[in-house]
């Protein structure tokens, strides 16, 4: 159970706080509810590059991070199709020291050309160091654009092309940050050593006076419903064939999701679950198989994906996919592995429980999902879902007209 | 009442208390082998660590510790590997294995009310695994393909031809493992190896989360017994002998970055040197406002991440830079790296720079000894060196109080570049 209170600040910024005084520590966690999906489809990338220059100081401190340093402190973000999220962790008694950093750059960034011309090129950078320069990098450039036609998930994170990045100039920095880097567009959670009272007592001197600025966005272009298989075969310089198969399923935040992530979960969590026994160890058709739910707040992805093994021909390897997809379409799934995926989810959430910024990351995405709560409450609609639903889950997604397959081939 | 606040000044910082560790509790099941036990947290969680010391390193079987370690829950007198997975899941535990080339280690995660569900087969797990021949050769298979997929990073080639450049081939720490290693894997060497290594007189026990009295009871119940002393095998230490020359190109066609690492060989946790050097390393590379990060991404772009790291293995240690920059400035980054390990050696840190990286360590501190598998960590990087917890008080006390000059004399001593080994993978 995590406790937790909330309010919200006459701007618009929602403050929750996590008590927990086992610890020295706090932990400022900010979530902006933006990401790749609220980019221009012309200037892809920009959400993620845009987190880069959070670092590049603010408007009235030159330098975020060693004032941080000096107050014991470190911090990092992240940036996917939805969220920007941004944590620190320091010594509880320095928590002022993180509502004046990030007051500051909530309020506005210093807008260096300095630091966007480096930040560009250090962004180029982890575009070639994650999706050029590793094999099998490229996948998800692939993936998105087969599976997606409208919707702006058919771009990476990262970005469709890396001169998208060499483009962006100071001007789309400022209007961006305008846009959507309001009190009125995020979520802060404060946890740890800390007391609530306090903490909204400071939220409201540092945050308080920020202007609430946010427009309402325009709804996200839906993805009309997929009507036809698509494939896509490539060829790289790798050294296995793999394969993957994307579904269009639910959102993160439909009733249904629960029973799709079981299914995934029935499907390949661990080593006694079904794809691993079946098409590792006694098909011995792969290497490595996987299959999970990409958990996007808009209409999302289940993805099957393997990497074959030296010599298996990849339609023989698909059709025992194919296969696999097939019994559980067909058979309810039995009470016994109901317990087992169930029982696996609660102890996960436990676990991840044990981290105080894991515990103010999960409270920050709930209330975004509708709910800080759901952070308690989710267990119990993982123990309602039944057998029947999560089969009626795989019908529904595991349609071949439902689904999009990259071929990956290793070079002969 | 609103507070009032000055945006251009950084908040006053408080000093840090007086730094407590929560220490292990020793006890010993009936047959002797030690637990240490660390007890925190609200979570009704459990984590059992199981660890063996590797011994007799050969270079000819260069896979058989590891690979013992990883196939030991796949296949035991009574169950397959299936029905083993299948009561390890069923409970929602986590089963896993930790290899390095001073021990290995079995874990088992699990909630309170199922430990005493699970215990029986990580017991079967530990004390008759069968090693099947057909799971050895999906092991075989499957290691190999992965072996070769890693082979294609630029960063793992570095690392792994670092250390043979560094230690040499035919050392537990430098031996660089090849795809044929895994074909040549075989059942009875394992077989062997598990009856000669895994022991208990060479186990020890640590467990952390809600260990309550029944935990250790349990643990007593299942692992307590004399039957599995085993026959304890002559530690063999072999001798570091570093390649005659320092640096290594390797080649990487179509590669769009080469992946940098350069180093030497150091000392381990033991020597007197070593936490000082800790120090001075996250200056150089340890931390986000590092030298190396503020020059090399900061102000370069060359790269998405750079830095330097102090390597503590019993027998001996490393330091290294490390990092994958755009391949058209590969030799621009490594004369920036080579600039700023000089500036260590030639002027003491100033300003504000010594406090930044005091304070950074020990605020990273505190995160280290938050919560129990953490504490859990911090003990077991003691006792694989027969260290105790003056350890890191001498640390700490080491951080708030040493100086810029000795911090530069710590370079000249140890960071001269002519004894650097420098690789690098992709392009030159």
């Amino acid at each position: 159970m995590i406790q937790f209170n909330k309010t919200t600040l006459s701007n618009g910024l929602t403050v929750l706080v996590h008590e927990d005084s086992s610890t020295p520590l706090a932990t400022v966690n900010i979530l902006y509810k933006v990401g790749a999906r609220d980019e221009d489809p012309a200037k892809t990338g920009f959400a993620h590059l845009f987190e880069h220059l959070m670092f590049g100081g603010s408007v009235n401190i030159p330098d975020y991070d060693s004032p941080l340093q000096i107050a014991g402190g470190d911090n990092n973000a992240f940036t996917n199709n939805d969220i920007t999220n941004y944590y620190l962790t320091l010594p509880a008694k320095n928590l002022e020291t993180a509502f004046w950093l990030e007051s500051d750059r909530m309020l506005s960034l210093a807008f260096s050309k300095k630091s966007l011309e480096v930040q560009r090129n250090v962004v180029i950078e982890e575009f070639k160091q994650r999706y050029f320069n590793q094999p099998y990098g490229d996948v998800w450039l692939l993936l998105r654009p087969l599976a997606y036609k409208v919707h702006p998930y058919q771009w990476a994170t990262i970005g469709k092309e890396i001169s998208h990045i060499e483009h962006a100039t100071l001007d789309d920095v400022k209007s961006f940050f305008n846009r959507f880097y309001c009190p009125d567009n995020a979520i802060m959670v404060v946890a740890g050593d800390v007391k609530t009272d306090e903490v909204y007592r400071r939220a409201e001197a540092w945050f308080g006076e920020i202007k609430r600025t946010f427009e309402k966005r325009k709804p996200y272009p839906v993805e009309p419903a997929q009507t036809e298989r698509r494939e896509l075969s490539v060829e790289r310089d790798v050294p296995y064939d793999s394969i993957y198969k994307a579904y269009h399923c639910c959102s993160r935040l439909d009733k249904e999701f629960y029973a799709v992530d079981l299914l995934t979960d029935i499907l390949s969590r661990g080593k006694s679950s079904r794809l691993y026994h079946e098409l590792v160890k006694k098909q011995k058709l792969f290497s490595e198989i996987n299959a999970y739910a990409t958990a996007d707040f808009d209409r999302g992805l289940v993805v099957v994906e393997g990497k074959l093994v030296k010599g298996v021909v990849m339609k023989d390897a698909e059709k025992a996919i194919d296969a696999e997809l097939a019994k559980v379409m067909e058979k309810t799934i039995d009470a016994e592995e109901m317990r087992k995926v169930k029982n696996k989810v609660e102890s996960t959430m436990v676990f991840s429980e044990i981290d105080l910024s894991g515990r103010a990351l999960n409270l920050a995405i709930a209330e975004y999902m509708g709910d800080a709560d759901l952070v308690n409450t989710e267990i119990e609609l993982y123990r309602q879902v039944t057998g029947e639903e999560i089969r009626k889950s795989a019908e529904e997604i595991f349609r071949d007209t439902n689904c999009s397959v990259l071929y990956y081939h290793a070079k002969k | 009442m609103i507070q009032s606040i000055d945006r251009a000044k950084a908040p006053a910082q408080e000093e840090f208390d007086h730094i407590k560790i929560q220490e292990v509790e020793k006890s010993a099941l009936d047959n002797g082998i030690p637990v240490y036990s660390i007890r925190a947290g609200f979570q009704d969680v459990v984590k059992v660590e199981m660890l063996f010391m590797n011994r007799g390193f050969d270079a000819s079987q260069p896979l058989v510790f590891s690979a013992t370690n990883r196939m030991m829950s796949e296949g035991s007198k009574h169950h397959n590997a299936q029905e083993l997975a299948e009561m390890i899941d069923g409970y929602g535990s986590f089963y896993e294995t930790e290899e390095s080339s001073d021990y290995c280690s079995l874990n088992l995660f699990t909630l309170n009310k199922h430990l005493e569900s699970t215990l029986p087969v990580f017991r079967e797990i530990l004390m008759e695994p069968e090693f099947p021949e057909n799971e050895l050769s999906v092991f075989r298979q499957n290691n190999r393909q992965r072996l070769i997929v890693e082979g294609e990073r630029v960063n793992a080639v570095a690392r792994r031809k670092f250390h043979e450049v560094i230690f040499g081939a035919s050392h537990p720490y430098g031996y660089f493992v090849k795809p044929v290693d895994y074909e040549k894997l075989q059942r009875e060497p394992l077989m062997s190896y598990h009856r000669k290594n895994y022991s208990s007189t060479n186990c020890s026990i640590i467990v952390s989360g809600n260990v309550t009295a029944e935990v250790i009871s349990l643990l007593n119940k299942f692992f307590g017994s004399g039957e599995w002393k085993g026959t304890q095998q002559k530690e063999t230490v072999t001798d570091i002998s570093s390649h005659l020359d320092k640096k290594h190109v390797v080649e990487k066609k179509g590669a769009v970055q080469s992946a940098i690492r350069i180093g030497k060989v150091l000392f381990n946790k033991t020597h007197p040197d070593y936490i000082g050097m800790t120090i001075l390393n996250t200056a150089l590379g340890g931390y986000f406002g590092s030298r190396l990060m503020n020059n090399i991404r900061e102000d370069k772009g060359y790269t998405y991440g750079i830095g330097s790291a102090m390597v503590s293995m019993k027998e001996g240690g490393c330091f290294f830079i490390s990092t994958e920059v755009g391949a058209e400035v590969t030799s621009k980054a490594v004369k920036e790296i080579y600039k700023e390990v000089e500036l260590l050696r030639k002027k003491p840190l100033e300003g504000n720079e010594l406090l930044m990286v005091k304070n950074f360590l020990t605020g990273s501190f505190l995160k280290g000894i938050d919560g129990a598998f953490h504490l859990a960590d911090r003990w077991k990087g003691l006792m694989l060196y027969g260290l105790g917890y003056d350890y890191y008080y001498r640390y700490l006390e080491t951080v708030r109080t040493i100086k810029a000059e000795e911090l530069m004399i710590l370079a000249q001593k140890y960071l001269d570049p002519g004894d650097f080994y420098e690789i690098i993978v992709g392009k030159k």
